[in-house]
């Protein structure tokens, strides 16, 4: 009972409003030795110190009063807020797309949390269509949240119930199945879905935002708009990230799961398809396709789900002088798959080799990737690369690390046989491994150069 | 009679019965008949390198067109912490702006377009924000928490501007009156506008983020002048801590007015000080123009909720329109609907402030909510009619319009028609309830325009990217060992002395006053006159030249220093001031010497007197003894400056007159 009436409080500020008996949403009158203060006693983040009450004035400010200055407090009142989006149920438009949205957590589908101070997944469907009324215009939305976890606490046991709860979506009839998610990890689970599910007759599309719903400037409506569409009237059949293209407000871009990566910490256009172009362009008004080849939307239901999944499956990211002792603990600890991040065209020292070789000798599946991102292993180039393939390390092609990553432990959740877990990780399942590089799937521009800036005056980047 | 409408007649009558004077006839009767009431919100950028959550450069200024690249925003209102959505941020949804940001990389990093979240707050900043809390007696606060409070216009790319509370409660003590102060933030200054046209709305990031405080005070003002004198002494009491920016756009207050009945309207962006008296002078008018309004429609309906205007489009090729921008729409493709207002009659043209009248806050929400660039109406009590009065009557009767109705016609793209309806409707129900809560833009003629609704103390978030800020005792303490005297003190001080009080505005606006006092105390020279010299001598001569970048106010101080020592007279330094505010770095001597001055002693030129005296009684071209005085000071004068006071030269040539 305590918990509530003195939210987020603990050790000296708690003690100090229970001695005044000042309750969270209690109005307050407070003489301190810098003057009085008058407001609401607001919840306080656990986060923060035991040294201050935090209180918000008249004036919707909110300020905090160092308990040590303390003279005398009172509660004059009580005003609890009442937290809610104005919840409406989601119209039924006939002819419109039938589209599921599920939810996962993260900042697509969040709000404040007055304990932490920080936002929380919580968003309910009705809420959803309060604050993104234009949803109604473009499909008919059901939803359901399967789990609210942050981004990074996604992990194989979600994968795995999150592909079933889409196949049996898929079987119930719907037309696009839109998934919300946190950002940070969205491209992992891009990849584990594109193993997971696979032949989905309907689009599957993830999405997230970079800001916050709670912000005006939040690019979460216009990504769920996005994202609906892409999902309810595309012809795109496959699982997508669909987010920001440019920083601004104009479209979308829908990447494939298996060739995109979060690109920078906090930019809206943070997605990006790495080694080829995205799959098409997605704004209000349409889809402009960029690659023809696709999997095309289908009427039959015949999707097939296959959730499996090891956790004996771990990466390694190299630096120069690494000890072989690394590789020896990480088979020691019973891991089955190691995914190589390697430099160059994939390469670790020599120092290595024989841990690389006790490795193999235990039965253990090594991959090597690239900490460059862009570009293919090619291990034929250096005598190096050929010692290692013959020590048993298997190039990924310009399979990405974290792809790579993901399907190691798909495929040694269905077999321990090397041999098969080989044939699973090199049979491409949606281009995460692709035959061409196109010369425009490596654009890394750098400013200052004019024609650049030119460019950037133009063109929203 | 009922034909013979007179619409200049009633603008008269109607200016006339709510009993509207001006400024300058204007008393304090004037003033609590209409029960005036103002108060303020004063921003001053503070003087520090860089911004405030971000380490690009403050201060640093582009033209419109020189940008390196644009980034586009639109806002979406969201719920406050307490649960509301905000008046204003609806209103801003309706409007549907695509906001454009004109980026310059020299000033604008990735915090700036929102891309990145804040760094940690400016120290420097908060630092100067608590010394100014401590001047204005504010009570400061225990832990500083960043908040958001929602800007949706898009003055600001992430849809709220970071702010902070330092104090609350404080006061400000003017010479004859003392006003209470509500509190003071320490804020990101927003976006510089470019442009507002149709449905978008262009803005320039340069200024965005640079740190500002925010002073509020209590409506405690009583008259205009009143208002103006808080808004200088604020101004005063920022600049006296040397730490604070000046120049154009680095203080800018936003006035509270309104009158007994009426509502708090916010008039925004207030450059001048000077043009507050007349801004909130006419604001309080208009206030009690729409209040005389309200009482005349109260009596003519009985029923407003039930009271509905209705409106028709109108086909431009059925009337005989001569109207420029009547047929400039019709080339565009615009629609033109005309509206009915039952029993509007005389409200049209009902005196709001001098040269307004109520149509017109017709148009201006039409402009600003609707998107309809201006012209964008007319309607049937203009002064000078665009329509004629045979088509006016063809209106009408489309509409069926009775005699003591009011008709607009307005014009625009068809999507905006529906939000312009609703607009002026809701225009029309708020003058039933009387002074709807806005804010106003200003103009120099001291007349305002409608700008936004007025947002509510809904739209104030916790910002969850920031953490709290505690303020130890220790760093108080430590912040007021050197805190300036209060301005009041200053005022009394300079009292004492004797200086005259039109020199006040400018020693105080420019800070002059530790210099004075410096001057006076070090040098030991007397108070009148050194506080004079800056606030008469030195203002008008600074006026007719131009300064150097880095000139500083303190080569003043050096210049008496170097005449005190050199023994010189102090009347020089009215002589030496014009070189030394174009040359600070010029020696003082080398300006003598620019100066052809010679250094004379005082007894040589006193003994020249004696033998002028003859001079002139042989030439004796009057028989004044004044011109004779004159004549002698005149010979004495080229010689004297700098060498002998000119008073004691003048009673020393009295003595043999
Ligand atoms: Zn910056």
């Amino acid at each position: 009972m305590n918990e509530d009436i003195f939210q987020g409080y603990k050790g000296a500020a708690l003690e100090t409003l229970k001695k005044y008996n000042v309750r969270v949403w209690g109005t307050a009158h407070i003489q301190t030795k810098r003057g009085p203060f008058d407001g609401t006693v607001l919840p306080r983040s656990e986060n923060d110190d035991d040294q201050h009450i935090v209180l918000k004035i008249v004036t919707g400010y909110n300020i905090g009063i160092d308990i040590r200055t303390i003279l005398e407090m009172e509660e004059t009142g009580y005003k609890k807020a009442n937290y809610k989006i104005p919840e409406k149920e989601f119209p039924y438009t006939p002819n419109l797309p039938k589209v599921k949205l599920i939810g996962t957590g993260g900042t697509i589908a969040s709000r404040l949390d007055y304990r932490t101070g920080a936002v929380i997944p919580a968003f309910s469907p009705g809420e959803l269509y309060g604050a993104v009324p234009e949803l109604a215009d473009i499909c008919n939305l059901t939803t359901e949240k399967i789990f609210a976890v942050f981004s990074e606490n996604m992990g194989p046991k979600q994968y795995m119930t999150l592909a079933k709860a889409i196949g049996k979506e898929i079987e119930n009839g719907v037309e696009g199945i839109v998934i919300g998610h946190g950002t940070d990890t969205l491209h992992h689970t891009g990849a584990a879905l594109t193993f997971m599910v696979q032949n989905s007759p309907v689009p599957i599309v993830l999405v997230g935002s970079q800001r916050s719903s709670d912000r005006p400037s939040s690019d979460a409506a216009l990504n769920l708009m996005h994202a609906t569409y892409a999902a309810g009237h595309g012809d795109i059949a496959e699982v997508m990230v669909c987010m920001f293209g440019p920083t601004s407000d104009e479209y979308g871009l829908l990447h494939k799961g298996t060739r995109v990566r979060k690109m920078h910490s906090s930019y809206r256009s943070t997605f990006r398809t790495i080694g080829d172009t995205p799959l098409a362009m997605v704004s209000r008004k349409g889809i402009t396709h960029i690659k023809q080849e696709y999997n095309h939307r289908r009427k039959d239901r015949n999707v097939k789900i296959m959730p499996y999944f090891s956790d004996k499956v771990t990466m390694l990211y190299y630096y120069p002088a690494m000890k072989p002792d690394i590789i020896d603990s990480m088979v020691e600890m019973g891991y089955k798959g190691i995914v190589i991040v390697g430099t160059g065209l994939g390469h670790v020292n020599k120092e290595l080799y024989p841990a690389i070789e006790r490795a193999q000798a235990k039965g253990v599946c090594m991959y090597m990737t690239l900490q460059t991102i862009w570009g293919y292993v090619h291990m034929f180039v250096y005598d190096t690369g050929r010692d290692m393939m013959a020590k048993g390390i298997i190039p990924a092609g310009n399979m990405l690390p974290e792809v790579a990553f993901i399907k190691l432990g798909w495929a040694l959740g269905q077999t321990d046989d090397p041999e098969e877990v080989k044939r699973i990780m090199l049979t491409p399942i949606n281009d995460d491994i692709t035959e061409r590089e196109p010369y425009n799937g490596y654009l890394v521009y750098q400013g200052g150069i004019p024609e650049v800036e030119e460019f950037i005056k133009k063109v929203h980047k | 009679m009922k034909n013979n409408f007179d619409p200049k007649k009633n603008y008269r009558e109607t200016k006339e019965k709510i009993g509207y004077v001006s400024r300058k006839d204007a008393t304090q009767n004037d003033y609590d008949r209409i029960g005036f009431m103002s108060g303020l919100e004063v921003h001053q950028q503070l003087l520090t390198g860089k911004k405030l959550f971000c380490h690009c450069p403050a201060g640093l200024y582009h033209k419109n067109n020189d940008y390196d690249a644009e980034v586009i925003r639109h806002m979406r209102p969201t719920l406050s912490e307490l649960g509301e959505y905000d008046g204003t941020a609806l209103m801003e949804f309706k409007t549907k702006k695509e906001i454009v940001y004109r980026v310059k990389h020299a000033t604008t990093c990735t915090y700036e377009v929102d891309d990145t979240p804040p760094f940690r707050v400016n120290r420097e900043a908060l630092d100067i924000a608590i010394e100014i809390s401590l001047l204005s007696k504010l009570n400061v606060v225990g832990e500083v928490h960043i908040t958001r409070k929602q800007y949706l216009d898009g003055s600001i790319p992430t849809g709220f501007q970071r702010t902070a509370i330092i104090g609350v409660e404080g006061v400000l003590e003017l010479p004859y009156k003392k006003i209470r102060l509500i509190q003071l933030s320490l804020e990101e200054d927003s976006c510089r506008e470019i442009s507002d046209i149709g449905h978008v709305r262009t803005y320039k990031t340069d200024r965005l983020g640079m740190p500002l405080i925010e002073t509020v005070t209590y409506p405690d003002c009583k008259n205009p002048k009143e208002v103006k004198d808080t808004c200088d002494y604020i101004r005063f009491l920022n600049r006296s801590t040397g730490k604070v920016r000046t120049g154009i756009g680095a203080g800018r207050e936003d006035v509270n007015v309104s009158c007994r009945g009426g509502s708090r309207v916010e008039i925004k962006g207030v450059a001048h000080t000077a043009w507050i008296p007349n801004l909130t002078h006419n604001e309080c008018f208009r206030q009690w123009a729409l209040l005389a309004i309200r009482e005349q429609l109260k009596k003519r309906i009985a029923d407003t909720k039930s009271w509905k205007p209705t409106h028709e489009n109108l086909k431009f090729l059925a009337f005989n329109f001569t109207h420029e921008p009547l047929i400039q729409a019709d080339k565009a493709g615009y629609s033109i609907v005309a509206v009915n207002l039952p029993d509007f009659k005389g409200m049209l043209s009902h005196f709001t402030q001098p040269g307004k009248m109520f149509a017109n806050e017709f148009s201006e929400r039409l402009k600003v909510i609707a998107c309809l660039e201006l012209p964008n109406m007319t309607h049937s009590e203009e002064i000078k009619p665009s329509i004629k009065s045979d088509d006016f009557e063809k209106i009408k009767k489309l509409l069926n319009a009775g005699e003591n109705d009011a008709q607009l016609v307005f014009w625009g793209p068809q999507d905006d028609m529906k939000t312009a309806l609703d607009t002026i409707e809701e225009r029309c129900r708020m003058a039933f309830d009387g002074v709807p809560n806005e804010t106003r833009k200003s103009f120099e003629n001291g007349t305002t325009i409608f700008e936004r609704v007025l947002p509510g103390a809904d739209r104030m978030y916790p910002d969850t990217d920031s953490a709290p800020i505690p303020l130890e005792d220790e760093l108080i303490e430590e912040l007021s060992k050197t805190l300036p005297d209060d301005i009041i003190t200053r005022y009394q001080k300079l009292k004492e002395w004797d200086v005259p009080e039109d020199t006040y505005l400018y020693i105080f606006s420019k800070n002059l006053f530790p210099l004075i006092e410096k001057t006076v105390n070090d040098l030991e020279l007397n108070p009148k006159f050194i506080a004079t010299f800056f606030g008469h001598t030195l203002k008008r001569i600074k006026g007719l030249y131009t300064t150097p970048q880095d000139f500083r106010y303190n080569v003043i101080y050096h210049l008496f220093k170097f005449l005190k020592q050199e023994n010189l007279c102090f009347d020089l330094a009215r002589l030496m001031l014009p070189i030394v505010l174009e040359h600070p770095k010029m020696e003082f001597e080398s300006i003598l010497t620019t100066l052809n001055f010679k250094p004379v002693k005082k007894q040589e030129i006193f003994s020249k007197i004696s033998f002028l005296k003859e001079k002139f009684d042989k030439i004796r071209i009057s028989d004044k003894r004044q011109d004779s005085i004159d004549w002698m000071m005149g010979q004495l004068r080229p010689s004297a400056v700098g060498n002998v006071d000119l008073r004691e030269l003048v009673k020393e040539i009295e003595k043999v007159v």
